[in-house]
């Protein structure tokens, strides 16, 4: 996947991302406030497919799985982080945001186009001709994101069950 | 030789032993969930899969966050908790009784030795009893309500120690105050903090509380405190020993000597001030003199890490007549009802009304930035809750800065950060 980048620092926090004002309404109203206090310009500026770039400990704070949702709704396809709040962490790969751990994001500027490969653990910035390494994501959490998120995963492992049942009986 | 994290860890694997870095998948003994991240949330998620929760007993819901409504969204949003707890036939259902974390170990929920979930990010508080809990979001508990098991990457253990007692006046927020300024929002690493010492022996058990609590901002998934006699007398209260789940031997559920560990800190705690968090991380911590004579509009008690009995009392402590700095504001939202009732039979809660507090009711209140006691534009505050993220408790541009339940008391008094030490010394 090839997308654009948009840039942020570190720490950033679940509350900057899905503010408590708005958790009553639906996602997509939800989303629209998404990270307003830092970068007023990023949820009417994100386009499906999408990339956040962060610096340390991003999606500290709140176990309120709003927030990488809200960052799904708006098109973020993938987030790159130095490190990750774990709650967070758990949560994006929960609903098919893809979460990649690379220490070297500093290097990464805004607006750049990046290349992630989440299979290879790779990063590719053709214009900077940069390749950077990120850490593999376990196999059993990439084949539930590819599924499309826990849902989706759960879904298809009950047919499968059933269907096992069925043929057993 | 184990840690405690490992012990309860392989038990809930069913497995002899495992390794940190290892995953396994663990038997869950018990779910909680919120009004907020809870029904609204898992049951459309649950009618998806045409699926139940996997077992009744083990479910336990609470309301808090949009307690009491203050609009007709969070009126609709309890009405639909309560019809489906009903419908599930959930048989733990508390409904306005108090924050989670402290409802459940209150109504003896929290036991030692047991894996427990949490739809909210401060369900490090369940490690107090020795329990491993921790929190997850909605998706995640939904895995949990239709399998009943959970993954998890076996942690390392972090033993923070702390040496000597508390002096009067500081507490353990002071102490985790001090360790997010020392450590990092991200100095637990995801792993478990366990918390040990004479001090940390020396606590009474929402003290305790406060430690595991806020473990969460250590960016740790647990924060554990290996259960002892402090403990035993909890349980007991709260009518858990005897129940299925509870582990009669608590003595097998702590960090055997020479246990292998991630990593070892020790501190003094005879030598630590009362600390202030300035906006906007509990990072930004440091001891209250450099942050004393800061200007504050309001002075806020409350959540699950700042509003129990044991916080209210003290408040308390420190405001017996006395007053409130005129044109300031001490607003108190307590933590539990059991905690508020107890505080208004002993006198507590009544010293904090002449004190001119008002007391709000119980819930999260501001701490979640719900409800409608959000901070304004530009007000300042100091708060006994959690976390002073930006924007999290109000407008953007409010500030919060945190402290202890008696610094922020003193604070109160003097309508500007101030110290609590000389105001207790006054009073003795």
């Amino acid at each position: 996947m090839s997308a654009r980048v948009w840039k942020f620092g570190d720490g950033v926090d679940t509350d900057v991302m899905a503010p408590g004002q708005y958790m009553k309404l639906p996602i997509a109203q939800l989303a629209a406030h998404c990270l307003e206090a830092v970068r007023p310009d990023f949820a009417g500026g994100v386009r499906e497919g999408d990339i956040l770039v962060a610096g340390r400990n991003f999606g500290i704070g709140s176990s309120r799985e709003q927030a990488p949702q809200a960052l799904r709704a708006l098109g973020i396809r993938a987030v790159v982080a130095q490190s990750f709040g774990g709650i967070f962490y758990r949560n994006a790969l929960n609903l098919g945001l893809m979460a990649l751990v690379c220490p070297d994001t500093g290097g990464i500027p805004d607006g750049a186009t990046i290349e992630v490969d989440p299979v290879a653990g790779r990063i590719l910035l053709p214009q900077q001709g940069l390749a950077l390494a990120c850490e593999p994501i376990p196999g059993f959490l990439m084949a539930m994101v590819e599924d499309g998120g826990l849902l989706p995963h759960l879904k298809k492992r009950l047919a499968q069950q059933q269907k096992h049942e069925e043929e057993t009986k | 030789m184990k840690t405690l994290a490992q012990k309860i860890i392989a038990r809930a694997a069913g497995r002899e032993s495992v390794q940190p870095g290892e995953i396994v998948t663990c038997r869950v003994d018990l779910a909680m969930s919120h009004d907020s991240s809870g029904p609204r949330r898992v049951a459309p998620m649950l009618d998806a899969l045409g699926a139940k929760v996997w077992d009744p007993e083990r479910y336990v819901i609470v309301t808090d966050h949009y307690v009491p409504a203050e609009d007709p969204d969070s009126q609709q949003i309890l009405r639909f908790t309560r019809d489906w707890v009903r419908q599930q036939g959930l048989h733990h259902f508390h409904d306005e009784q108090g924050i989670c974390h402290v409802v459940l170990p209150e109504r003896g929920h929290v036991r030692p030795g047991m894996l427990i979930v949490g739809g909210d990010s401060h369900s490090s508080t369940g490690g107090a009893f020795g329990a491993y809990m921790f929190g997850i979001g909605a998706t995640e508990m939904l895995g949990v309500l239709v399998t009943g098991e959970i993954w998890l990457k076996v942690p390392g253990t972090i033993l923070i120690e702390w040496t000597g007692r508390f002096p009067d006046g500081v507490s353990a927020k002071d102490a985790m105050l001090f360790l997010c300024g020392r450590l990092g929002m991200d100095g637990g690493q995801y792993q478990a903090v366990e918390f040990a010492g004479e001090a940390v022996a020396a606590l009474e058990m929402q003290e305790r509380m406060t430690l595991a609590n806020m473990a969460a901002e250590l960016g740790a998934q647990a924060g554990l405190v290996a259960p002892d006699a402090t403990t035993r007398g909890w349980l007991q209260a709260a009518g858990a020993l005897g129940q299925p789940d509870a582990v009669p031997d608590l003595a097998d559920w702590r960090t055997d000597p020479g246990a292998p560990l991630l990593a070892r800190h020790a501190f003094d705690a005879s030598t630590l001030a009362p600390q202030v968090a300035a906006p906007h991380s509990p990072a930004n911590a440091g001891p209250v003199d450099g942050a004393a004579g800061q200007e504050i509009d309001t002075a806020y008690i409350g959540a699950c890490t700042g509003a129990k009995l044991a916080d209210l009392r003290m408040a308390a402590r420190v405001l017996r007549g006395r007053q409130v700095a005129a044109g300031k504001r001490l607003l108190v939202a307590p933590a539990s009802l059991r905690d508020q009732q107890a505080a208004q039979l002993e006198g507590t809660l009544q010293a904090l009304a002449d004190a001119g507090a008002q007391i709000l009711p119980i819930g999260c209140g501001a701490c979640a930035g719900y409800g409608q006691f959000r901070f304004a534009d530009n007000e300042r505050v100091i708060s006994s809750t959690a976390r002073n993220f930006r924007g999290r408790m109000g407008a953007d541009s409010s500030r919060v800065w945190l402290a202890s339940p008696y610094t922020v008391a003193a604070s109160a008094m003097a309508g500007r950060i101030a110290d609590p030490r000389p105001l207790l010394e006054e009073s003795r």
